[in-house]
């Protein structure tokens, strides 16, 4: 499953990195505590959050996440979307809720990353 | 100058979470018991006791620095702490307006606002346990245009500590200082030698108070003196 077929059936807005879109997404992972995206979260996941802050750059960019969907329409601030484009993390946004938004990922096929 | 022990971040009853003992003489009280030389009144996203606290002080010689413990929009806690009553007030006003949730007194706890007498002047109508639209970056930019101390609160405990929040602190970002709840752990932050320290009881009940407290070799008592401590400035300073 890549970013694109996910932003599609989801319909997300994208606002940074299209050019990315053809990323391999392996599973998803939901939290808005970053030191747990940080732990817990692996390589490729799609994370679904509503934390809009430029930390979820780095934190994206350190665990090399496939991208972020960000929930409830919440629009990240210009540092984030500036520094997303820097480092090469698609954001995506959806208007709904982070429930909805893993539904319907998993509807989708993709799975939770799991720890173990 | 002289060495104060000063414990800066004690609730009251108008937080919803402490204890309703927590009014302002029974703090005073415990305070001077505990040997304390000043306290930090800092409730959650509400000033509204802070005169109480400060006049029943004043009668029993016991300082006390006015401040919040403000709820930033990415759920961090952070201490801001002031010289001026009309400059926390003036935050007061910025964060009450920003508060997303209105209160319901059965879900959230009772908000108790007293006066110095600890007679009920009324209940805070926000839930004050609900976070602030206002982002950290801007929320430490206000306390400084305000002339405030900006102080990450509990920075080694996961929930509403900034790291557990955020993952780290970010770059550039202009804290006075970091507060933790426990000073052994200073160490456990990562990047702690570019960092001053201060350690705090977070009393939400009168036993509380007094847990924890930062020792600073500084003039005399306020936010100005206490952050050339922070700096370490002229021979003053600070330990936890």
């Amino acid at each position: 499953m890549t970013l694109q077929e996910i932003a599609d059936a989801l319909k997300l807005d994208v606002k940074t990195n299209e050019h990315l879109l053809k990323r391999e997404v392996t599973d998803g992972y939901a939290s808005d505590m970053l030191s747990d995206v940080l732990a817990h979260a692996g390589e490729g996941s799609i994370w679904v959050t509503l934390q809009t802050h430029a930390n979820i750059v780095a934190v994206a960019a350190t665990k090399a996440l496939a991208g972020i969907i960000i929930v409830n329409g919440r629009s990240p601030e210009a540092e984030t979307l500036l520094k997303a484009e820097e480092e090469h993390v698609p954001i995506m946004i959806s208007d709904h809720s982070t429930y909805g938004v893993v539904a319907s990922l998993s509807a989708l096929g993709v799975k939770g990353h799991e720890r173990v | 100058m002289r060495e104060y022990k000063v414990d800066l971040h004690i609730h009251t009853c108008l937080s919803p979470c402490a204890d309703l003992a927590m009014g302002p003489k029974a703090i005073v009280r415990e305070a001077r018991r505990k040997g304390l030389d000043a306290i930090g009144i800092c409730d959650h996203n509400s000033a509204a006791n802070v005169p109480a606290v400060r006049k029943t002080a004043q009668r029993e010689g016991m300082r006390v620095i006015g401040g919040m413990e403000v709820t930033s929009q990415e759920e961090v806690h952070v201490l801001a702490l002031f010289d001026q009553e009309e400059e926390l007030l003036a935050l007061h006003d910025i964060v009450y307006r920003n508060l997303r949730d209105t209160s319901d007194e059965k879900l959230c706890g009772d908000q108790v606002i007293v006066n110095e007498e600890e007679e009920v002047l009324g209940f805070a109508t926000k839930m004050l346990i609900g976070a602030t639209d206002i982002g950290i970056e801007r929320l430490v930019g206000i306390i400084h245009e305000h002339g405030g101390l900006a102080v990450a609160a509990h920075v080694d405990r996961e929930g509403f500590g900034i790291i557990g929040q955020l993952g780290f602190i970010p770059e550039g970002l202009p804290l006075d200082a970091l507060e933790l709840a426990d000073p052994a752990r200073r160490t456990t932050i990562p990047h702690h030698e570019r960092f001053a320290f201060i350690t705090s009881s977070d009393a939400h009940t009168p036993r509380d108070i007094g847990s924890k407290y930062t020792r600073f070799v500084m003039e005399d008592v306020s936010v100005s003196e206490m952050k050339r401590s922070l700096e370490g400035e002229g021979g003053r300073r600070v330990s936890v």
